[in-house]
């Protein structure tokens, strides 16, 4: 069904009220050579008990982490979120409004992004965050954007540990602005604050560095930013896991001016790679170059607290050409599922999470570190993913224990990865999930498929 | 004992009332925590703690403590302060706000889909890719276009793509100097936001009552010069609310310059069936998923974006690319030396485009047709019962001129009577009708838009509203100033919110 509710009588009453006999009187206005006469070549209409059988079917078509033991990462995370999100996310309040343009008939979605900008600057330990972006990627882009903006300068240093999907998006948003990317060479996997100081100089907008990076080690932001701050107008961009936030050092701690993640971790399914959610972060002083919704306290006629959007010059549909960026929208239901993920976890949940994953992580490494043929590929310390060297192709691994309902993580030199290590390293992730009897079955998996 | 009139009502700031105005503020999440309270639950750790160094530890982030309980207080409180589709009537012009069919919803959640893993092997993902091919191809059709790339994330984010796969097709032909965007004075705002992302320069083409002046255009083409021209950027049916009868002379203007024609979706729901953007020479469009396939708006976010482009194009577009080889398997192509690469992490908005592959298959080709016939058939009814009082500059149906699925007023006569187009916006949340969008594409201006799946109860009773409000415009204008008078808070000082903004909670 096509979900209209306009009965033949009803039209036919409509159409008099216009003054026009026939429905195609109002289509007139298209001529005639471009009219389309046929059908569109779609399937037939569906009817709801159709569709239900069939998407069960496509699904069922599907095996992943809810059928398997998930242990990949690089950008995506299989974590827990409280059902109780799905079921808030479901009220048509919720799910059915738009933008929050009017303020009076919005204060709910208002209220909610206010409360979540609050959180995105306590997470990241910077002064304020935006209502979000897209995603992890196109958070990047825009931070490179704003730095670049702010500065007046040409130079973009990125850190060559950053997810390649972030680089990649970054360079197709920088290939037409009249700047220069160059990536800092990763020392055993990670960015020493030397290189950081070898390529700067005074034409540097920003410096990108990802902690925990794509191979999920700890970056050395403190040295790395403080090297970046020897140039006086320079941006320290931290790009950040969230679920970290709850347990290691914030941006906003090490010294990041703008701090960006991906926000799926929190509470948000991976869908296949979305919708996801970009955070984005910063210091006071870039307040008016900020790309993205920005929600504002301020109060009614009555003086009763209220919210609403602000700071909409910044915007394209007022700026036009001179906006700082096209975006027009954020990611609301995504950033309302983030921030009732963690109103739910809170202060004390979110440093639990934060260590189930940390320990867990380790604790696999240390056991797969043992196998014969297997040893863990950096030395530094990591979070809650790592990339291991195999005995065989992680092409094979994969395979192998594919057959044995285990995504034992992904392949390092995947060109949907953009190919970022050797043919024999998997980049494997725990979270919390992940149980100790799964963490042992899958040591013993690997242990038989390289015998 | 305490007598009941000894107790002090501390925490009760109003008696409970008929008006949504008399509701108690909702205190932040964050003036309710309580030290020791908790939401949800953890595991223990069941494996031994392994090293971790002290320098590598941060302070504690400082969220809110809260029980489960009031949490879902919390959040449901704040869904009951907002207007939304499903409770109110929501004619916010070029936004498209059709229902949000409830299956869209399941299906997306099913763990077959919503759990997948974006970098899983192809030969584990098959039917999401089916159901990604499938979405690809009920897109091409509709457009009648060549190739889909589901990749973009909204519709601005589209805008962009394929202005970047434009300029790289022509930098690919030795004409990187085409590096002129024109687009009409109505346009949205993103058209020309989004050119500039793309280094392109934008020239504003003059529009005559809503129309595209073909004078101008071809004047700014050879004044310009039709070597640097890349594109023009139009939106059919137009921001004005009407189908451009010269659409197709519009598109031979362009390539005869050997530039090409882009065209924002944005209000493709007017023409979904009727007539196709590929017959009428477009060269690429992007979609809006949440606009004309129902995907929810969700507060604003998220949507998909996704693109249509020609066969010239096609090779430019971003990877991966989902694909059906011979054997009928299906699999994600990130092997394109032409792409312009990424504009987003993983594949896309594939959690939207399941909604829309559900809303697609439920209408089929005739029910297609019949949302866009509805639509219109909406709109110019509307605009039929209500333009005695509120003036409309572009309908006129004594002399044929309709309007598609949407339609502009000013109202004149209304505003010189001493209000502004402000308060009879506010004054319509009291009634709970959602405002229409103001200002634009003319000042002084309400874009309507009532959709295909409004019933014509619910468009009487607009115009009820609408009259209503007229004639206490007539009676006394001083009142509106002072709405909206019945909403969970009177009006809001936007002014004061961005002189001394405050974007952030401190206790």
């Amino acid at each position: 069904m096509d979900y209209t509710q306009i009965t033949s009588d009803e039209q036919a009453s409509m159409l008099g009220a216009i003054g026009v006999k026939d429905i195609g009187d109002l289509f007139e206005v298209i001529p005639e050579e471009i009219r389309f006469t046929d059908t569109l070549d779609l399937p037939p209409a569906m009817s709801e008990l159709e569709l239900q059988r069939a998407l069960v079917e496509m699904a069922a078509d599907n095996h992943g982490p809810h059928d398997m033991v998930c242990f990949m990462g690089a950008g995506a995370y299989d974590h827990f979120y409280p059902v109780l999100i799905d079921q808030l996310i479901s009220r048509g309040e919720y799910l059915t409004a738009y933008t929050p343009y009017q303020a009076e008939a919005s204060q709910g979605s208002l209220q909610a992004f206010f409360e979540f900008q609050t959180q995105m600057a306590r997470l990241t330990g910077l002064d304020i965050a935006n209502a979000s972006v897209y995603d992890g990627a196109s958070a990047v882009a825009e931070a490179a954007a704003m730095s670049l903006g702010a500065s007046g300068k040409k130079r973009v240093l990125v850190a060559s540990t950053l997810h390649t999907h972030y680089r990649r998006v970054l360079d197709t948003y920088l290939a037409d602005q009249p700047a220069e990317c160059v990536e800092l060479d990763q020392i055993d996997g990670r960015i020493s604050p030397e290189t950081v100081r070898e390529n700067l100089d005074e034409d540097t907008a920003c410096v990108v560095i990802q902690s925990p990076n794509v191979w999920g080690l700890i970056e050395d932001w403190e040295g790395c930013f403080t090297a970046a701050h020897e140039q006086p107008k320079t941006c320290a961009v931290a790009v950040f896991n969230p679920i970290a936030c709850g347990l290691l050092k914030k941006p906003g701690e090490c010294g990041a001016d703008i701090a960006i993640g991906e926000g799926q971790p929190l509470g948000i399914p991976m869908s296949l790679g979305g919708p996801h959610l970009g955070l984005f972060a910063a210091r006071q002083q870039f307040i008016r170059k900020m790309p993205g919704r920005l929600i504002g306290r301020t109060v009614d006629a009555e003086g009763r607290p209220a919210y609403c959007l602000t700071l909409q010059t910044r915007e394209q549909h007022i700026k036009g050409a001179k906006a700082t960026s096209n975006i027009c929208t954020n990611q609301g239901l995504m950033a309302m599922r983030a921030t009732m993920f963690l109103t739910a976890l809170g202060q004390a949940g979110m440093r639990e999470l934060a260590e189930l994953c940390y320990h867990k992580a380790h604790y696999l490494a240390g056991r797969i570190a043992e196998l014969d043929g297997y040893s863990l590929k950096h030395d530094g310390p990591f979070f809650h993913e790592f990339a291991v060297q195999c005995p065989k192709p992680a092409g094979e691994i994969i395979a192998a224990c594919k057959a044995r309902g285990i995504l034992p993580g992904v392949d390092c030199s995947s060109p949907r990865i953009g190919a970022i290590g050797e043919p024999n390293e998997l980049l494997i992730a725990v979270t919390e999930k992940r149980t100790r009897h799964e963490l042992d079955a899958f040591v013993e998996v690997l242990g038989e498929v390289s015998a | 004992m305490t007598t009941v009139t000894q107790a002090e009502p501390t925490m009760i700031e109003s008696m409970p009332a008929q008006s949504r105005g008399a509701r108690p503020v909702e205190p932040l999440i964050f003036e309710k925590s309580v030290p020791g309270q908790r939401g949800v639950d953890l595991p223990p750790l069941d494996v031994p703690k392994a090293e971790l160094p002290a320098d590598l530890i941060g302070a504690p982030v400082n969220l809110p403590s809260i029980g489960q309980h009031d949490l879902m207080a919390h959040y449901t409180h704040l869904s009951d302060r907002n207007f939304s589709v499903d409770g109110n009537f929501y004619p916010l012009g070029s936004c498209t706000m059709k229902h949000n069919p409830r299956i869209n919803e399941w299906a997306a959640s099913l763990p077959g889909f919503a759990q997948l893993h974006p970098l899983q092997d192809d030969d584990t993902i098959q039917g999401v890719l089916r159901l990604l091919y499938e979405t690809r191809t009920f897109l091409q059709e509709i457009a009648g276009l060549h190739e889909v790339s589901l990749q973009p994330a909204a519709g601005a984010h589209g805008e962009y793509t394929a202005l970047k796969c434009i300029c790289a097709y022509f930098k690919d032909h030795g004409q990187a100097q085409r590096r002129l965007v024109f687009a009409t004075d109505n346009a949205h705002g993103t058209n020309p936001a989004s050119c500039t992302m793309c280094g392109a320069d934008v020239v504003a083409v003059k529009s005559v009552d809503g129309w595209t002046d073909l004078d101008d255009l071809k004047r700014l083409i050879d004044e310009r010069g039709a070597e640097n021209v890349a594109a023009f950027m139009i939106t059919n049916p137009n921001t004005a609310g009407l189908f451009d009868s010269n659409i197709a002379r519009i598109a031979d203007i362009l390539h005869e310059a050997g530039a090409m024609l882009y065209m924002d979706g944005a209000n493709m729901n007017a023409i979904l069936g009727k007539t196709r953007p590929g017959d009428f020479g477009v060269d690429a469009m992007h979609y809006n998923t949440h606009k004309t396939f129902s995907t929810p708006h969700g507060c604003g976010g998220p949507g998909a974006g996704p693109i249509a482009v020609n066969e010239k194009l096609a090779s430019y577009l971003p990877v991966p690319q989902v694909m059906m080889a011979a054997d009928g398997s299906f699999h994600l192509d990130c092997d394109r030396p032409k792409s312009i690469g990424k504009v987003r992490g993983f594949i896309g908005q594939v959690g939207v485009l399941i909604r829309c592959w559900a809303y697609i298959s439920a209408c089929g080709g005739e029910g297609l047709r019949n949302v866009a016939e509805k639509s219109v058939l909406n709109a110019n009814y509307l605009a039929a019962r209500l333009r005695d009082v509120y003036e409309m500059p572009f309908f006129a149906p004594e002399k044929g001129r309709f309007c598609a699925h949407e339609f502009v007023t000013v109202p004149k006569s209304l505003l010189e009577k001493g209000v502004t187009l402000i308060d009879i916006a506010k004054r319509m949340i009291d009634y709970d009708v959602h405002p229409p969008t103001m200002h634009w594409p003319v000042h002084d201006c309400l874009m309507v838009e009532p959709t295909e799946t409004e019933s014509k109860r619910t468009l009487d009773r607009f115009v009820d509203v609408m009259l209503q409000i007229a004639r206490q415009i007539e009676s006394d204008p001083e009142s509106l100033h002072e709405a909206p008078t019945e909403s969970v808070i009177r009006r809001a000082d936007e002014v004061a919110a961005a002189r001394k903004p405050v974007l952030v909670w401190e206790e």
